[in-house]
């Protein structure tokens, strides 16, 4: 067996190489189905300084119908053609992101339920060795009280995964260390 | 359902690495928290978010003249654990110009910009997984993380592979360059063989008489659990 590529930072000049097209915060396009929302990240360290300009995130969801544009999502639903899945943005000079989405459905879990509606998000950032993996769920859903991976996190920590919505958009706020520090995962 | 194996311990660094300064602030400190991959983690985004140019492999053909330095040809594969090669997945990669310099508006660095070199690239790798560029060497460059602080030459890659778990941003480096000892970043992967698997190696067969010195370097994505090997085809 061969050993894996070594993560390394991104550092921070990965702009012109990565984040140069501002589109990709545009993931529903005209006539994506679904509930359009806005989806505000904001990056502080343990400081609470916000990363400004210096942070990457990535987001992966599955469309309004809860279905994933990729080979291993099998079900026999037709993924949504004016929706990208996928959305990358740096963030700005006070450490945030807003991406045009959709909220996504519930997808399958391996007991036969849905999952509560949430968003995959990968965390790049110089001073991040490896990205962070976390996820976004929508504060207020009841399909939150039976989500698998939610189940999962300690009760005191749920809130740091729970966007809340304000004046028509959805914000969290990712800390990366200290008091009420995000939950990170390992996959 | 398809699942990815957990690296071997000491493939990549830790968040926390007290040489490199910005992780003291930026590290988490408390333990994550496995979860099952799920069809959440299995999927990915696939290469298709932008369609890719007929120059985006070839950084020293971007602008209306060629770049100052040395021209190279940086290619390899991109493979999973098992060997299995990975077909058809974005190669995104970056870097300084031939005076240490990045085109980023907070490189403050007193080198020369050059009006002929963006630094950015992309490719898709083909039916074998193999990828192409070809590009200028990259300079050595300072930062300010401690006293005399440079980075050994390097370019930033990245990868998507099959799925949200297969993700990796890299940096691939050149052999015998005096500064690999003295490199906070690369020094913080704790395998050996990990850290050599990050530095290219020179290649004869890639290099191009009278025009082009060709490093080698292949990417290695996380294997598949409890599918049995095969043998690809070719
Ligand atoms: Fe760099």
């Amino acid at each position: 067996m061969r050993i894996a590529t070594a993560s390394q930072t991104v550092g921070p000049f990965f702009n012109f190489g990565l984040t140069a097209n501002p589109s990709l915060g545009k993931m529903a396009g005209d006539g994506a189905q679904g509930e359009r929302i806005r989806l505000s990240l904001r990056v502080v360290d343990g400081d609470g300084i916000p990363a400004p300009g210096d942070a990457m995130l990535e987001l992966w969801q599955a469309d309004a119908n809860g279905k994933y544009n990729h080979p291993e999502d099998t079900r026999p639903v037709t993924a949504d053609a004016a929706f990208c899945g996928f959305g990358r943005l740096e963030t700005d000079g006070n450490g945030t992101c807003v991406f045009e989405t959709v909220k996504p459905g519930g997808v399958p879990q391996p007991d036969g339920t849905l999952t509560a509606p949430h968003i995959n998000v990968s965390i790049f950032a110089r001073g991040l060795l490896k990205h962070l993996v976390t996820r976004v769920y929508f504060s207020g859903d009841p399909a939150n009280d039976t989500d698998a991976v939610l189940q999962l996190v300690p009760e005191e920590r749920r809130s740091t995964l729970l966007a809340q919505q304000e004046n028509g958009l959805w914000h969290l706020e990712i800390r990366l260390q200290g008091a009420d520090e995000t939950v990170f995962f390992e996959l | 359902m398809t699942t990815y194996r957990t690296p071997a311990p000491g493939t990549h660094p830790e968040y926390l690495s007290p040489e490199y300064k910005t992780t003291h602030r930026r590290a988490p400190l408390q333990p994550l928290i496995r979860i099952p991959q799920t069809l959440s983690e299995i999927t990915g985004p696939l290469y298709g978010h932008n369609p890719i140019g007929e120059t985006d492999n070839d950084l020293t053909r971007q602008c209306a003249g060629e770049p100052q330095g040395e021209r190279i040809i940086v290619a390899g594969q991109v493979l999973d654990e098992d060997g299995r090669p990975v077909p058809r997945t974005l190669v995104e990669l970056w870097q300084c110009n031939a005076a240490g310099r990045y085109l980023h508006s907070k490189d403050n660095h007193p080198a020369p910009l050059d009006a002929n070199f963006i630094g950015a690239g992309r490719a898709i790798t083909d039916d074998h997984g193999n990828y192409r560029f070809t590009t200028i060497k990259p300079g050595a460059y300072p930062w300010r993380n401690h006293h005399n602080a440079w980075r050994p030459a390097h370019i930033h890659f990245s990868l998507f592979g099959p799925a949200f778990v297969t993700r990796l941003i890299t940096q691939m480096f050149f052999p015998n360059d005096p500064l690999l000892p003295f490199d906070p970043i690369l020094g913080a992967v704790p395998d050996a063989r990990a850290r050599e698997r990050l530095v290219s190696s020179f290649d004869f067969d890639l290099t191009e008489p009278e025009w082009a010195l060709g490093y080698h370097f292949d990417i290695v994505l996380r294997g598949k659990n409890a599918t049995p090997f095969e043998e690809s085809g070719t």
